[in-house]
């Protein structure tokens, strides 16, 4: 089939349901399209991994948007986007549905006060890397011990836990991280 | 009417105010969906975002569905889920038209370069919050060290980590070392 949007919606329905586990899954998907269609390149890839340090929302939907744009515009991105989503909204309401009716079970119960301390280590392993990416590495790939953002860090870390400043939205430490970077240069 | 424009609302601010990723959503909707409108307990959160990490898809997306099912229903997932995504479509759009001076501009490196610092307190609070909450005895420190062990440095892969955990949580429960 010719139609682009057609093809849009088959390539990124399949994404959404093939790549398990969150965004960065999907980024071999979508590494693999150029192969198939001239909608964007590897680089482009590249390039959009980069800015979603500084734009909003999940790396794979801005990622779906970012690809159906190129491919066909404004549509193309909507298309892409929604073809993304839909997989995993289906199956969520089903397990949702379930798992609605077996709430009390003693099993169910019982497997997520297990599951919830494993998936704590499991965000702590994402933490540590988001620390090694973020602080650690050097663009040039190599370790880096940058004094000045880590004393920033912790300053931001007790900041946010003092019991007056503790109840703040999240965006308002974001906007003075901004301010920081713009005033220190960093 | 109002409930589903205020779901659709307050996704649409959790999606447009995250910058760094999925993950760094979880400070959001901690404070939107537990502390602000009381929707969720941080218990359900967690166990969402354990689902989430087992189903395909985008956690965060994920997780907004979970929700937006449980307020209200199918409709509620649809309008949850859109609201997670609006914010991106739209800004992701008009990006990419500028892409090239975006990245190129140097005030945008710099505020990116203290967003980084931020995201780093915020996402390590997160996940001590989180312990606080799911480290109630040994048996869970056991879990949490366990699943950070084997993700950190074994291939094993989350899906199946969060099954294995689940089986340990019913084992335990059967041999009545687990009271739930």
């Amino acid at each position: 089939m010719d139609n682009v949007f057609i093809q849009l919606f088959i390539e990124f329905f399949q994404i959404g349901l093939f790549a398990v586990g969150g965004g960065p899954a999907t980024i071999p998907f979508l590494m693999d399209i150029p192969s198939r269609h001239d909608w964007y390149t590897k680089a482009d890839v590249v390039n959009m991994l980069a800015i979603s340090e500084s734009t909003p929302g999940p790396i794979g939907i801005n990622m779906a948007t970012y690809a159906g744009f190129h491919a066909a515009g404004l549509t193309g991105g909507i298309v892409a986007t929604f073809s993304l989503v839909l997989p995993s909204l289906i199956v969520i309401v089903i397990i949702a549905k379930i798992l609605d009716k077996f709430n009390e079970n003693p099993y169910v119960k019982s497997s997520f006060a297990m599951i919830r301390p494993v998936v704590t280590g499991l965000i702590a392993t994402a933490v540590y890397g988001i620390f090694q990416t973020a602080l650690f590495t050097a663009k040039d790939g190599s370790f880096q011990l940058p004094v000045f953002p880590l004393i920033l860090c912790a300053v931001f870390f007790v900041a946010m836990n003092l019991k007056k400043l503790s109840k703040i939205h999240p965006f308002f430490w974001m906007v003075c991280g901004a301010v920081a970077g713009l005033v220190f240069k960093m | 009417m109002r409930e589903f424009w205020e779901l659709y609302t307050t996704f649409f601010r959790i999606g447009g105010l995250t910058f760094g990723g999925g993950l760094t959503m979880l400070p959001m909707l901690k404070y939107e969906l537990v502390q602000k409108k009381n929707w969720v307990e941080e218990d359900d959160l967690l166990n969402y975002y354990a689902v989430g990490q087992c189903t395909p898809g985008i956690i965060a997306v994920n997780v907004s569905t979970f929700v937006g099912y449980k307020r209200k229903g199918i409709p509620g997932a649809i309008v949850s889920t859109l609201g997670m995504i609006s914010p991106s479509l739209i800004i992701v759009s008009i990006l990419a038209m500028f892409i090239q001076q975006f990245m190129d501009n140097p005030y945008v490196a710099h505020a990116v370069g203290g967003i980084k610092v931020v995201v780093c307190a915020l996402m390590l609070n997160t996940v001590l919050t989180m312990g606080k909450k799911s480290i109630v005895d040994k048996i869970t420190a056991v879990m949490a060290v366990g699943g950070f062990l084997l993700a950190m440095f074994t291939p094993v892969p989350t899906v199946l980590l969060v099954v294995l955990a689940g089986i340990v949580g019913i084992v335990l429960y059967k041999t009545g070392k687990l009271s739930v």
